[in-house]
Parts: C-alpha cells; structure tokens; sequence
C-alpha cells in the first residue's frame, strides 16, 4: 500500500468565498492556547507528550532493575534501590502511561472525529482530566524526590500501612487523584458516544475503536473510584493511625486484596480493550477487508469488559481465600477467554482473501495479534488453581501480563500511533524506519519477555533482587532484549519527531481508510470536519460496486 | 435567548439538556461505586466482628444523626422545587429555594461540627483512650469517621455547586430555568442525599434494635 501515490491535492476545496479554517496545530501559537484549550485534539496531544515523558521514566527505573539482573549477586545497586525501582515502574508504567495510554491520546483525539462530531460533550472537562493527570503525576514526582516507595505497585497491606519507612503516601494519592482524571475521561467518553453521533451514525455502524472506548469508559467509571477508596484507606490507617486492614486490631488483610483487584483486574482491560479497538480499525485497512463478524466483535469488546469485573479473586489463589472460591474465580477467568478468543479469530478471519499491506502500522497489529495471544492463553494456565499454585508469584506470571500489556497494548499503542500520525500531524512518516522499529520491536519483546516464561516456570520469583546463578542465562536473554526493545521505542521518538517538520505532506486519507476521520481535512481545523461527513456501513472496504481487492492491487 | 445558554460542541439546546443530566448520572454512577467499596467493607467487618459492631452503634449519637437526615432530605426537596418552579416561570421563588438549600446543607454541616465535637469528647476516635473493648468497635469507628468524612467532602462540594447556581440565577433568573446546570446540580445534590439516607441506618441504626 506504500506504493500508492499520495494526493496532494487538497481533498476538502473549500467552498467559494469561505477562508478555509486553520488546523488544530496552528490555531492559536501561545502556551495559553495550548493550556486552556478545550479542543479535545489538543488536550490529546497534551496527554500525549505527558505520557511520553513519564514512559520514559519508568523504562528508565526498569532499566536499572535489569541491569542488575545481569548478574546473580546484587551488586548494581542495594536491595532497597531495587525495590524502589520496580515499584517506580510499576506505579508509573500502569497508572502514568498505560492507563491513559490509547484512551486519553488516540481516544481523545479521535472518539468525536469517529463518530462525526465537533468535540466530546464536555470540553472543559475534557481539559480538567488533564489537570488532574497533571496533579497525579507531580505527587509522583514528589514521591521520586522523596526518596521512592518500595511496595511494589500493588501497595499490599500490612507492608504498605505498617511497615514501609518510604513515600507510601504521596505515591498513593498520586494514583488516587490520577484516578478522577480516568473517571472523567470515561463520564465524557460515554457521553459523547450516546448524544453526539452524527445523523446515520447508528450504534452498529460505530467503528470498533469507538467501541472499545465505550466499553473500556464503562469500565473505567465503574473500577476506578473503587480502588480510589481502597488508597484512602491505606492513607487513613497509614496517616492517621485508624484500624481498617490491620489484622492486631481486627481488620482483615485479605479486604483490601478483594478491594485493590476489584479495580485493577478490570484495569488490565482499561488497557487492552483499547488496543483491541486500534487492531481491529488497522487489520481491515490493511487487508482491505470488512471486518469477520462484526458485531460478534462489539459483544466480545462488551462481555469483556462485564466478565473481567468478576475475576479478580484469580490474583489470590495462594491468598487462603476459600477454595470454593478459586473454583469460581478459575471458572469465570476461562470465561473471559471465549470471546477473547472470538476477537482473535475474527481478526484472523478478516485477513482471508484479504489484499494485504505489510506498512508498518500492520505489522504492529500483527505483532498485537500474536503477543496477545500467547499473553491469553498463558492467562488459562494461570487461571487453573493448580498450575497457579506452583508458579505464583514466578517470572511466569510477570511474562504473561508483559505479553498483554506491553507485547498487546503497547504494539497497538505504536501502530495507533503511525496508523494516525498523517491525520494527527498531517505529515507522512519515514516508512522504511518505520517498519525496522515495528519488527525490531517485536524481536526485542519476545527475546526480553519469552526466557521470563521458562525462568518463571523453573522456579525464578520476581521481584528478587539476587538469585541463584542458574537463571542467569535467562536474566542476561531478557536484559539483551530489553535494550533492543529501548532501542526501538527510541526509534520512533526521532524520526516521528523528524516527519514532523520535514516529512511528506499526508493529504486527507493516506491509507484509503473508510473511517469518518479520514474524511476530516489533515490536521483537522478546531471543528474537525469542513463538510458533514458522510456516514455508510463500517468497514466497507469491498462495496459490491466497487472494484475488487485484485483489480484494487492492479490499480 | 436560547443561545446564550448554548455551549459548544452542540449545536441545540435540547440536546445539550440531555447530555449534561446523562453525563451527571454516570459520574453519579461511579459516586456510587466509590461509596460502595465502604459499603463492602463494612459489611465484611459486620459480619466478622458483630459484637463489636452494635456496641459501637451504641455509641453514635442518634439524636443530631436523625435530625440531620431530616434537614438534608428537606433540603432535597427544595432543590427539587426550585427545578420546577424555574421552568414553570417562578424565577424568584426558585431562586429562594436555592438558597434555602444551601442554608440547610450548612446547617448540616454545623450541626456534623458539633457532633463530631462530642465523639471527640467521648473518645471515640480508634486508638488509646478507645472506650469500648469488643473486637472490631475500633473498625466500626474507623469506617463512621471516614464515611461520614467522605460524605461532608460531597455535601461541601455539592453546596460550592448550588452557591454557584444561587450566584448566576441572582444576576439573571431566567439562566436558573434555561441553564442544564441546574438539572445537573440538583441529581448531584440528590445522590449526596441518598448516600446519607444509606449511611443513617449504618451508622446511627445499628446495635439500636434491642435498647
């Protein structure tokens, strides 16, 4: 599809008589236009670079932590250090990039564009959400200079409240304040797709993206002030001395686990739900094909998003919750493999006799396709009790949600992030690099996260900071595989930034695409579209009239 | 005049109308979310610590904990009033109701001041100097200061949000009938009622059953 010439005849001739109105990007030059906007593709691009800033900062404290891993003794850094590093990266990596990772950025810029509105329903609530990730991510920061906190991410009770001599408040109420700007994202996400879809736009034309966003807000507005609670509890045995978790006064330490995983097993699909939503918009443009089963593909998205609030007690096997309870909680973690499943399958589906373009935004998703698979189906081994038991706690586990959340979540993240540079930047990215970064990308992955499996399955536990030299072999796998990884996530960094200023102009709709954001000129003006879009059927990207994906190839 | 009230992105009154009371009952949604990983918790401790649970139900005071339930339903009713009476054309009389709401929901809170000034005398904050010995009655007070904390936090936010009806309906009352804000303000107010009618029996009701 790269070989297709690029129009760079303007696709919207303005009518006659009418300036035509400037982008998003130039509308307005000062700090102020940019800090007080309310134009849901700028307050996009404010999350954007935000989220950029603290990936890095968590790569950056993952980094030393598989530094030290290369060898077996701990002598990097001391054992305090790396319980604070991880426990950096973990707060960070969740709640400061992959929570508002494709939400905030790709579901904010493009959640009105879809559905061929102006704006989201609540503009300055739009921009209070940033403002409030803004005031999250300085207590983070806060938490660094003080020192770090070494909970780990779960911030588990007695440790967190009793025990822990570091920065366990501040780290606390950054997430707990990052989580209203979840909240609201969600509250206008919701919204917006209920009152303002344009005429035609009916629920079952909503492209998958639009979707994904509905179902991960329901989510979102539903998990989140949960686990907001459950830091205010921490803060409040913490602080103020008052009995809530604490088991010598006769709390119970096991609530605050149902309450922490109540929220943030349905966190997980805050992150892939999303992802889903960009694989499924990228494999029909590059296949040229309708998407298999659509609308098995909306009641997959939707009984994800239900199933998954029913799991938690998946993550407390080992926790000496009642049996009966494991088998109910193992029982319903299977469940949610079946319409996972579906989604796999229909993507998979949707590439036969396909014509299919190997750009670089298709290799991401092919890279989704197959990392998120193989993080699904060693969900199932960890979801049965007895395989559980016996890799609790093990870099098996750290390797199954790095392959949905990094190997899912972030491949989307980037394929998001080419597929939609022209319409976002209205530039054309450096296709060549591109591609190097996206299978690099994968190879790093793979060679980073795989030897985890078989070290976890051997016995390895995470979160140790020395360890008996014969998993050393894996250690220095994994850590080779995460510079290639850094490698290419700093890649993109440079040559999107170059594309920027120097790249090709993109035109309208670059990739033929079928979406009404293709129809809105390339950047978008502050009211996105110059006409109303016209709205068809999804994905129709072999109309019956229209030529075939053969004769499309030739031409 | 319709088109002072109009806000973009919509492009008509009537629809702005509906997302905005829409949007306000699914952030009241996750309100209740949020309450309700309280909830959860004290019916676990409940359920584990019985004893000490109705020993210190006992020793909440039961007399401001109903005449506040009272004032704060009182005070959802006239909120309610005012919608319709700003619709209906009575812009002064909704602009009264306003105001007596936000009356009663500081009189709540004064009266909260005074009770909590009492617990404080009776010692009833967990920790040393605790009076009641039973297993969890330290719990049960640990979820009365923070539910009760949590729910002043909404009763003060929810006034700031009437004041600022009160504040622009006083400059243009006509704003107070066309305005979605009002809608909006009102299911607010409503929620922070119904929390508190669950939190009374909790709270106050509790251990009382048998003198």
């Amino acid at each position: 599809m790269s070989d297709v010439a690029h129009p760079a005849a303007p696709d919207h001739p303005a009518t006659p008589g009418s300036a035509v109105p400037p982008d998003y990007l130039h509308d307005g030059h000062t700090l102020r236009s940019w800090l007080f906007t309310t134009d849901h593709k700028r307050i996009a691009i404010l999350f954007a670079l935000s989220i950029t800033l603290f990936f890095f900062i968590g790569a950056i404290a993952i980094s030393v932590v598989r530094l030290e891993l290369v060898t077996p003794a701990g002598d990097l850094v001391s054992d305090d250090t790396y319980n604070k590093m991880f426990t950096l990266h973990g707060i960070v990596m969740v709640w400061f990039f992959l929570i508002p990772s494709i939400p905030a950025t790709f579901g904010n810029f493009l959640l009105p564009l879809m559905i061929g509105a102006k704006d989201l329903a609540f503009p300055r609530i739009n921009v209070l959400s940033w403002y409030l990730y803004v005031a999250g991510a300085l207590l983070t920061v806060v938490t660094i200079i003080a020192g770090g906190v070494d909970t780990g991410w779960t911030f588990y009770v007695p440790y967190s409240t009793m025990f822990s001599n570091t920065a366990v408040l501040t780290a606390a109420m950054g997430v707990f304040v990052n989580g209203f700007s979840s909240v609201l994202t969600g509250v206008n996400f919701i919204a917006t797709t209920h009152v303002l879809r344009a005429p035609g736009m009916t629920w079952f034309r909503l492209p998958l993206f639009v979707w994904a966003m509905y179902a991960t807000s329901l989510v979102m507005v539903l998990a989140t002030p949960v686990l907001a609670m459950t830091l205010l509890l921490i803060v409040v045995e913490r602080w103020f001395d008052l009995p809530v978790f604490d088991a010598s006064r006769g709390g119970d330490p096991l609530l605050f686990q149902h309450l922490f995983w109540f929220y943030s097993h349905p966190a997980v699909y805050i992150m892939v739900l999303p992802a889903m939503g960009v694989a499924s918009e990228l494999i029909a443009c590059f296949a040229r094909r309708r998407l298999f089963g659509y609308s098995f593909m909306v009641y997959a998205l939707v009984a994800i998003a239900v199933i998954g609030f029913f799991v938690w007690g998946h993550h407390m096997f080992v926790s000496g919750q009642s049996p009966y309870a494991n088998v109910v909680f193992s029982f319903l973690s299977f469940m949610v493999a079946v319409p996972s499943a579906i989604k796999v399958f229909n993507w998979t589906a949707t590439l036969y006799r396909g014509s299919i373009g190997f750009d670089a935004p298709m290799l991401y998703a092919f890279g989704f396709l197959g990392l998120f698979t193989i993080g699904g189906l060693t969900g199932l081994f960890l979801a049965t009790v007895p395989i559980d038991i016996h890799v609790t706690d093990t870099y098996f586990v750290v390797a199954h949600f790095h392959y949905i959340m990094v190997g899912g979540t972030v491949s989307a993240f980037f394929g998001a992030l080419h597929f939609w540079w022209p319409k976002i930047t209205g530039r054309l990215y450096p296709e060549t690099l591109a591609r190097i970064a996206a299978v690099l990308m994968f190879f790093g992955f793979n060679l980073t996260f795989f030897p985890q499996f078989v070290m976890g399955y051997l016995g390895m536990p995470r979160r140790y900071h020395v360890y008996p030299p014969e998993f050393q072999i894996y250690h220095v796998l994994s850590t080779s595989g995460a510079a290639l990884l850094g490698v290419a996530y700093v890649m993109p960094l440079f040559y999107l930034i170059w594309s920027f200023r120097w790249g090709a102009r993109a035109g309208a709709n670059p990739w033929r695409a079928k979406g009404l954001e293709w129809q809105a000129p390339s950047p978008p003006p502050r009211d996105n579209f110059l006409t109303p879009p016209v709205v068809g059927e999804p994905y129709d990207y072999h109309p019956p009239e229209g030529p075939t994906a053969a004769e499309e190839q030739v031409a | 005049m319709s088109g002072a009230f109009l806000k973009p992105p919509f492009e008509n009154l009537e629809r702005q109308h509906v997302a905005v009371s829409f949007g306000m009952w699914i952030f009241l949604g996750s309100e209740i979310l949020l309450f309700a990983g309280l909830f959860a918790g004290y019916g676990v401790y409940r359920n584990l610590c019985p004893d000490g649970f109705l020993a210190a139900g006992r020793e909440t005071d039961i007399v401001y904990g109903t005449i506040n339930t009272a004032i704060l339903m009182t005070s959802s009713l006239a909120i309610a009033v005012a919608g319709r009476a700003a619709r209906a054309g009575f812009g002064k009389m909704a602009w009264r109701l306003l105001i007596a709401t936000i009356v009663l929901g500081l009189l709540f809170l004064v009266l909260k001041g005074f009770e909590y000034r009492e617990d404080i005398e009776k010692h009833l904050i967990p920790g040393a100097g605790f009076p009641l010995a039973q297993k969890g009655a330290q719990i049960f007070f640990t979820y009365y200061w923070v539910m009760t904390g949590v729910h002043a936090i909404h009763v003060t936010c929810g006034l700031i949000a009437v004041g600022r009806l009160a504040v622009a309906g006083r400059r243009n009352l006509a704003w107070l009938a066309g305005s979605a804000s009002e809608d909006a303000t009102a299911l607010y107010w409503h929620l922070v009622d119904v929390i508190w009618i669950v939190l009374y029996p909790l709270l106050y009701l509790t251990g009382r059953a048998h003198g």
